[in-house]
Order: C-alpha cells, then structure tokens, then sequence
C-alpha cells in the first residue's frame, strides 16, 4: 500500500523547554498514511523528547500534536489503543516466558484470540519457537523481535520506532526490515523511526526529517536531501548536520 | 476497565510464579519474622509477661498487613524500571488509576496469603489464635490494607519523580512509621508528643484495638471509627498527591528518562 496523501500524524510548533533549554524548538512536520518517517539527528538533538511528546509521556510547552485525527492532548488513550512503540531501550520483563509477556501485553489492547495473533507474529518476525522461552534466556535479536512482536500485537495504525534495530547483526536486521517493509505494504502502517545506521534509513524510509538543536534542519525524501546535500550518502548529509554544515532548504 | 486491571494483575502474578525472590517475600520473610517474635513471646512470658504472646504475633501479623499491603504498590512499579518495562505500560491505552488499582489489588492479594500462613503457623506453633479478634479481625484488616495502600501511592509517586535514589524508601518508610503505629507497645509508652503525632496514624488504632480486644475477649470496635476516618483522609491525599506528581513527571519529563537510563 503506497502512502496516501491523508495526514495521520500532524505536529505543528512543537516546543519542549526544560527551564531555559529547548530540547524541541518549533517543530512541525506532518506524516502520511502508510509513511515510514525517519527522526534523524545527532544525540541531544530532540529525537527522544519528540518522541516522548509524540507518545504523550512528555507534556510540550507548546504546540500541538494530532494522531489519526485526534488531538493528543485530550483522546492519548484512543490514540495509544490504535498506536504501538519499541524501543531499543526499554524491554519486556526478562522474568516471564515470551507468551505471558504477549499475553499480558495483548489484554491491555484488548486484542482478540491472543493466541492467533501472538503466533502470527512470532511467524512474521521468524521466532516461532520461542514462544514458551523465558524472555531473559533469549538472544538480543530475539529479544528485540520479540519487542517487536509486542509492538504489532494491536495491529497498530501507528507505530514508533526508537533504533529497533540498534542490537541486531546485519542478517536478522535486514529480515526486520523486511517485515516492517511488508507490514508497511500490507496494512499502510505509518513508522515514526529513528536510527544511527543511515544506510538502514536510506533503504527504509519514505521520507527523512534532520533535527539539530530540537529544530528541523532538512526534510524531504532521501534522494531529495542527498540531491540538495550535493552528497552520495546520508551518513555524509549527518556528519555535515552534526558538524554545524548546513544544506539547501 | 476490568480487563486491563486484570491483565496487568496476571503480569505481576506470572511474576511471582516465575520468581523465587518474589515469592518468598510472601512468605519467607514473614515466617521468619514469626519464628523470631513468636520465640520472643515465648521468653517474655517465662520471665512474667503471660500475654506477650497475644500482642507480639498480633501486632507482627498485622504489621505484615500493612507492609505487604505497601510492598506490593511500590515494589510492583520499581519492578517495572528494573526490568525496563516501564514505558511498555504507560504507552499502553492504560489509565494511571488501572494501574495503582492493579498493584492494590495484588497488595489484597499477598496480605491475605501471607495473613492466612501466619495465622496457621502461628496457631500451631505458639497456639495464638488470630481467630479470637473475632467480628474486629476484617475491619483491622482492611484499615491496615487501605493504609499501606495509601502510604505505597505516596512512595510510588516519590519514586517516579526521584527515580532510583528515592528506592530506599520502598522499605524505609514503613519502618518510620512502625515506632508510632505502636505496633509491639501500647500507645501510653511513647512520650506525650510522639503520642499526639501516633494518633494522626489509622494503624495507631488498629494495634491498640487489637490489644484491648485480646486483652478483654470483647471486640472493640471503637477503634475503627477514627482508623477507618483517618483512612479516608490519607487516601485522598495520597490520591492527590500521586496525581500532581505524574504531572510535574509529565510536565518535565522524567518518565521517559526513568524508564529508558
């Protein structure tokens, strides 16, 4: 399913200050229906705060944020029943075997025949054998696919994705990608995803948006910021950001 | 509503299933705790104190009420920043009351098993039977359930805000507030001023009803007025109190930042 031109994320004059820093400066971007959208920028330049803001954990100074229509402010948790998140740095308690977690997990959705639904995606995610496996005795690949199948057990409309796969070797990252690729395909999921690995973002990403300094500093598609970066590759667009460079709005 | 309270109470239950540490605190500590008291007693009454049975399993059966009770709110949600599982809960369409009701309900859960093994072991073992509080035993109960139900959402709060330097005070606070409950001891040992604070606390009542019900065979339920009244009043404040916090944690960030270091 190609993106559609139907707004589902709209953030306009997003700020985040934490006494006189602005962590988020005046940020505004919207995100189309079936849209990967990568969050890319240096550390410190706002990702995790917008984030954070997106998922209502964080109120903004100012600003709003709609998701699927609905002001954040006020319907967070008829958004959140349609939305998900992973996060290379938050994880499923180690302690439970991987069908309580999602079990667990798939009672607060209120998702119907859990057991369906768990085992589809451990199939997607090509973990189907660890479904009674303690989650602490996984690999990190399985744990962060696992994270994963979390992440899908609602079959999010939305979905935010904090570096899913910050831990994973070349071969299970490209298989993750894929299945996120085929999701997106499938069932038009708009991705919020944030990375380090330009490469990963250049293969994955519809559109890209910079952040420097809690502001955005370059958005269009990757050919487009690579054209007006007059460069081969965005891990040079990054370095130049980093570095204070600018490039052609 | 029910099915998210009921989901993230099998959360905590798998836990316990899973986790020896976690379980024993069910049981473990408290036995231990009994043996201990109960052997106490037991020398207290040779040297001529014959009811120091009667008081001391009564007020340490009790305490554990209120302690179990305590636990379970606090320990529940730091369980979930050690496992990093925190955001994973507050980005679930859960609502933050679902989640204290959740914790409570485990703390009702553990004070009743953990209650129940006591009062057999204590039965057998020193042949204090918890049993002749009579028609007073459920109302105790519940006053001390919903005080450390109030005093968890309090140290909850404080710990999403502080984030792991306030952890202390998972097991802290209890103790702080076990010399004023007057607990072993009547009311009339404290020094006049810490008697005035004493009386401000629900599980102050409790104990002293439960020495004078031991001590008479009559239930005295006086006791319950001004616990269950004072019960009241430090859950709504608890209530607010927990409430504003989530805010100022909302307002300058700390939940992501508690859940994610």
């Amino acid at each position: 399913m190609a993106p559609s031109p139907e707004p589902v994320i709209e953030v306009q004059g997003l700020t985040k200050r934490f006494g006189e820093v602005a962590a988020v400066d005046g940020v505004s971007f919207s995100a189309r229906r079936g849209e990967i959208l990568g969050l890319l920028g240096p550390n410190g330049a706002g990702k995790t705060t917008t984030i954070q803001l997106l998922l209502g954990l964080t109120r903004p100074t100012s600003g709003r944020i709609r998701i699927l229509g609905l002001d954040l402010a006020r319907r967070r948790r008829d958004i959140l029943q349609r939305a998900n998140f992973s996060s290379a740095y938050i994880s499923l308690p180690f302690n439970l075997s991987v069908r309580e977690n999602l079990d667990v997990f798939g009672r607060l959705y209120g998702v119907r025949d859990r057991r369906r639904r768990i085992g589809e995606l451990l199939e997607l995610f090509e973990i189907p054998d660890v479904l009674h496996t303690v989650t602490g005795k996984l690999s990190s690949g399985q744990v962060t696919r696992v994270n994963l199948c979390k992440a899908f057990l609602n079959d999010p409309e939305v979905l935010f994705l904090d570096e899913p796969t910050a831990s994973l070797d070349p071969d299970i990252a490209e298989k993750v990608r894929n299945a996120l690729k085929r999701v997106q395909r499938e069932r038009g999921v708009t991705m919020i995803y944030t990375s380090h690995n330009m490469r990963e973002i250049e293969l994955l990403c519809d559109r890209v948006i910079f952040l420097m300094h809690g502001r955005v500093v370059a958005d269009g598609t990757p050919r487009e910021i690579l054209e007006r970066a007059d460069s081969e590759s965005l891990e040079k667009v990054f370095i130049t950001i980093a570095r204070g460079g600018r490039i052609e709005a | 509503m029910w099915g998210r309270v009921g989901a993230l109470l099998l959360r905590y239950l798998y836990l316990y299933r899973r986790s020896l540490p976690r379980s024993m605190e069910i049981f473990f500590w408290p036995v231990m705790d009994l043996l201990v008291w109960g052997f106490v007693s037991i020398y207290f009454q040779k040297v001529g104190a014959p009811r120091a049975v009667l008081f001391l399993l009564g007020g340490l059966i009790f305490w554990d009420v209120f302690y179990r009770s305590q636990q379970a709110i606090t320990l529940s949600l730091t369980e979930e920043i050690w496992v990093r599982n925190l955001l994973n809960v507050f980005i679930a369409p859960v609502r933050i009351g679902e989640v204290v009701l959740a914790t409570c309900l485990l703390g009702l859960i553990r004070a009743i098993l953990s209650t129940a093994v006591l009062g057999v072991l204590a039965f057998f073992l020193y042949r204090f039977d918890l049993l002749l509080l009579g028609p007073a035993l459920l109302p105790y109960f519940a006053s001390l359930l919903l005080f450390g139900w109030a005093v968890g959402m309090s140290t909850m709060a404080v710990i999403l805000r502080f984030g792991h330097a306030a952890e202390a005070l998972i097991w802290g606070t209890p103790f702080l507030l076990q010399p004023i409950s007057a607990v072993f001891y009547p009311l009339a040992i404290l020094p006049p001023w810490l008697r005035t604070v004493s009386r401000l606390l629900p599980s102050t009542y409790v104990f002293e009803g439960m020495r004078a019900t031991l001590e008479t065979g009559r239930p005295a339920m006086g006791a319950l007025v001004p616990a269950l009244a004072l019960n009241a009043v430090f859950l709504a404040i608890a209530g607010a109190f927990f409430g504003w916090m989530m805010n100022r944690v909302r307002e300058k960030g700390y939940l992501g930042r508690l859940a994610m270091e």
